[in-house]
């Protein structure tokens, strides 16, 4: 039953373990089994796709898709880059979504009560589709780092959170970005759930002064690679972070 | 870019709801929310409703976890590679109660698709989940479907089979998932 368009599995070397000793979430909900190999069928190659008409024409805008009647507060950035696939072809069409803290570092969810206020013209969610050459685009602010209890009391460095589908529901990923020279990234026990330090690297969005807008925004690059076919994805490809 | 390496993951954390479902969150940003109609209108087959809960190590339920659910319609057929029923998303986000934990969604049984029984795949993201967790939902009554199952037969402990068994209760089905510990759902490497 498996099916012909099989993926080689997840390296758990390159991805954080289930369980992280220094993410104290980690502890209670990471499986103990080890997880069991399941060659993807028909069921994991296929996934979910998504057209224009499931989107707003401003989803992508976050300065724009919770204003009431006013700009949010906080450093104005275009997030930008491609989706691309193992192999670096871009994957057109594919649903991106993102969603971050406003910029004093507080999230508008019931379940949030930091003590930083919310910002009335942000809601802090996000989402586009590729286009047909994989890149996507969106218009936000730079969150604000902020404090979480783990071990120990924690702060977040700034991130956004990412969501992508790719082709197929074998594809499916949520990750975090983090902002290209931010001192706070390398305290971040969720940060070094992330063993290899290339990993890290490829999390950092980078300053792009090539994409932001004089008297307007900052941009910053963030590329995104969906896991890829066959068994020697894992192999061959040792040039520098991108 | 020259490191094709998929991107690492991380924990969609307490607050995924903001992104992906901001109706439970609090708020609307969106016109048209995604995941919310599984099956559509259209869609033919038994209609059924699955309830539990998620656990974890401790037995409290994971009242911020966020599921995706993926499944073939009563024909088995899964959008994109088959036939369905205009509406048919076959693709949804289930999110539970933020106070007890319970979630519960409502779709259309789905078929067997090829040789393989009835089942729904499912994929967890939360706080603490640093990889979202891939599994199987299936139907404890379809024991000759399961029984020729070529995913349910990797899992030799009976045990452990029964951890991916939705049980009929009265009008729909219960399916508890625990993520850590004792009766541990098992979970596959996708």
């Amino acid at each position: 039953m498996t099916d012909s368009r099989s993926f080689a599995p997840r390296s758990r070397d390159w991805h954080p373990p289930d369980l992280s000793e220094g993410y104290k979430s980690s502890t209670a909900r990471a499986p103990k089994a080890p997880l069991l190999r399941l060659d993807p069928t028909l069921s994991e190659t296929s996934g979910p796709t998504f057209g224009h008409s499931d989107l707003g024409s401003l989803d992508h805008d976050l300065l724009r898709n919770y204003a009431h009647g006013g700009a949010p507060i906080g450093e104005r950035i275009i997030l930008h880059g491609k989706v691309l696939d193992g192999d670096g072809r871009p994957v057109p069409h594919t649903l991106v979504e993102i969603w971050q803290a406003n910029a004093g570092g507080r999230y508008r969810h019931k379940n949030d009560s930091y003590l930083a206020p919310l910002d009335p013209n942000f809601g802090g969610c996000g989402r586009t589709l590729t286009d047909g050459g994989g890149g996507y685009r969106f218009f936000t602010i730079k969150p604000g780092a902020y404090p979480w209890p783990n071990w120990q009391p924690s702060w977040r460095p700034a991130h956004i959170h990412v969501s992508v589908f790719g082709r197929s529901f074998a594809e499916r990923l949520i990750t975090q970005l983090y902002f290209e020279g931010d001192p706070l990234i390398a305290t971040c026990p969720i940060v070094n759930t992330l063993s290899d330090p290339q990993a890290i690297t490829r999390l950092t969005a980078q300053l792009d002064m090539d994409e932001a807008r004089d008297f307007d925004h900052l941009a910053y690059r963030f590329d995104i690679v969906l896991r890829g076919r066959g068994a020697s994805v894992f192999e061959g490809h040792d040039g520098a972070p991108g | 870019m020259t490191d094709f390496r998929e991107t690492p993951a991380q924990t969609a954390g307490p607050y995924v709801h903001i992104g992906l479902t901001p109706w439970a969150a609090g708020f609307t940003a969106f016109e048209h929310e995604l995941g919310r109609d599984i099956a559509g209108p259209n869609a033919a087959g038994e209609r059924i409703t699955i309830t539990g809960r998620v656990l974890d190590g401790d037995s409290a339920p994971m009242t911020d976890v966020l599921i995706e659910v993926w499944q073939a319609n009563a024909a088995g057929h899964y959008p994109g590679t088959g036939d369905v029923e205009e509406g048919f998303q076959g693709w949804g986000r289930v999110v539970p109660d933020f106070a007890t934990g319970v979630f519960s969604f409502d779709t259309v049984k789905p078929g067997p698709v090829g040789q393989m029984a009835p089942h729904i795949t499912l994929w967890l993201v939360a706080r603490g989940i640093n990889l979202g967790l891939h599994t199987r939902l299936y139907f404890a009554d379809e024991d000759a479907a399961n029984a020729r199952d070529s995913v349910l037969a990797q899992i030799t402990d009976p045990g452990s089979r029964q951890t991916l068994m939705a049980q009929p209760e009265g009008a729909h089905y219960r399916f508890d998932i625990i993520v850590q510990g004792e009766n541990e759902t098992v979970f596959f490497d996708v």
